[in-house]
């Protein structure tokens, strides 16, 4: 995600490459996102297990799901004890903003339907960042396509890992993965925050909520409530095609 | 477990129906530009929420020390732009060891 940032702002962007699938340093933010992605991976899959979840349910989870904060939540929220409809809510009001995401690739994606049914599931916001960063339509492609599948395959091989070693880890809050998963949403968060006062003025009131209902209302509602910050929120000055 | 299996379904049947909006929808529709600044912002509003929640609070209570102290400082690497790998373990590391030494 910084990376693909950094190499939308370096000075003097490349001439357009023929071959923009062997571009070395493309390639190189991919693999470090997708291994990024993949330590959160272990991560999930150690906490749903250690958790008490059987092996199948985060490693069946990430293949159909797939979207990483979704997973997190729904699971902390099985895990709380929120019930099973509060999970899914919860996952499914996360994942809403890959409808808008979906929308701000739809042109790279491609237009058969083999490629826009299968290029749809890997929608998620870093290979949106990272297809939005690149200057021409070729090179937009290869990222997304690239990330994509990176993405697809490190994560699901992480969560296997994570979710095989999760008992013989024991506790993992001895490692500090539970401290992982908000740090994700900082690195994902950070950037739009620090650019843009409107969204501050809608994200902080919002948190500071949730934060204050969280010991009165069950498990997922108070990120809901969170929304409410939306009524401050005016419209920023917001870079054209930047993902949230 | 069947409930478990109802979670996973739901999740990924109405995640999947989302991100099939884009290209089902690409040159068909266009959406207010309001809404659409909306549905980012939204966005946002939400994994901040997460974010904040998920650094302090654990079963409705306070998760402790350790963790917020472990999520700043992977806040500390990601705003000195860090890469994202560094991010995850220094905030995973710092957690680990305040609880080593032990801080909960």
């Amino acid at each position: 995600m910084r990376s693909a940032q950094r190499t939308s702002g370096s000075p003097g962007s490349p001439p357009p490459d023929p071959s923009p699938a062997r571009d070395p340093e493309l390639l190189r933010d991919v693999v470090l996102v997708g291994l990024a992605g993949g330590i959160v991976g272990v991560s999930f899959g150690a906490i749903s297990v250690a958790g008490g979840l059987p092996v199948w349910v985060p490693v069946v989870m990430s293949l159909v799901v797939y979207a990483g904060s979704a997973q997190f939540s729904a699971v902390g929220v099985l895990l709380a004890g929120g019930g099973p409809l509060a999970a899914a809510a919860t996952g499914l009001l996360l994942n809403t903003r890959l409808a808008a995401f979906s929308l701000a690739v739809a042109q790279i994606v491609g237009r058969g339907w083999p490629s826009r049914l299968l290029g749809a599931h890997l929608v998620t916001d870093e290979t949106v960042a990272f297809a939005l960063a690149q200057q021409d339509p070729a090179r937009r492609r290869a990222a997304f396509w690239l990330s994509g599948c990176a993405l697809f395959a490190l994560w699901n091989a992480g969560v296997l890992a994570g979710a095989l070693a999760g008992t013989a880890l024991g506790d993992t809050a001895v490692y500090g993965l539970d401290a992982a998963f908000p740090a994700v949403l900082a690195a994902l968060v950070l950037p739009a925050l620090r650019e843009d006062a409107g969204l501050r003025r809608a994200a902080l009131p919002g948190a500071a909520l949730a934060l204050a209902v969280t010991p009165v209302v069950p498990t997922g509602v108070p990120v809901l409530l969170a929304l409410a910050g939306l009524l401050l929120h005016r419209g920023g000055a917001r870079p054209e095609g930047r993902p949230a | 477990m069947s409930a478990t299996v109802a979670v996973i379904l739901a999740l990924a049947a109405g995640t999947y129906v989302l991100r099939l909006a884009g290209p089902v929808l690409h040159g068909r529709v266009t959406l207010p530009a309001r809404v659409r600044e909306l549905l980012s912002a939204g966005a946002v509003v939400l994994l901040v929420a997460l974010l904040a929640t998920g650094a302090l609070t654990e079963g409705g209570g306070f998760a402790g020390w350790a963790r917020p102290a472990g999520v700043l400082a992977g806040a500390v690497l990601a705003w000195r732009r860090a890469p994202f790998a560094v991010v995850v373990l220094g905030a995973a590391g710092v957690a680990a060891l305040l609880r080593a030494v032990g801080v909960e």
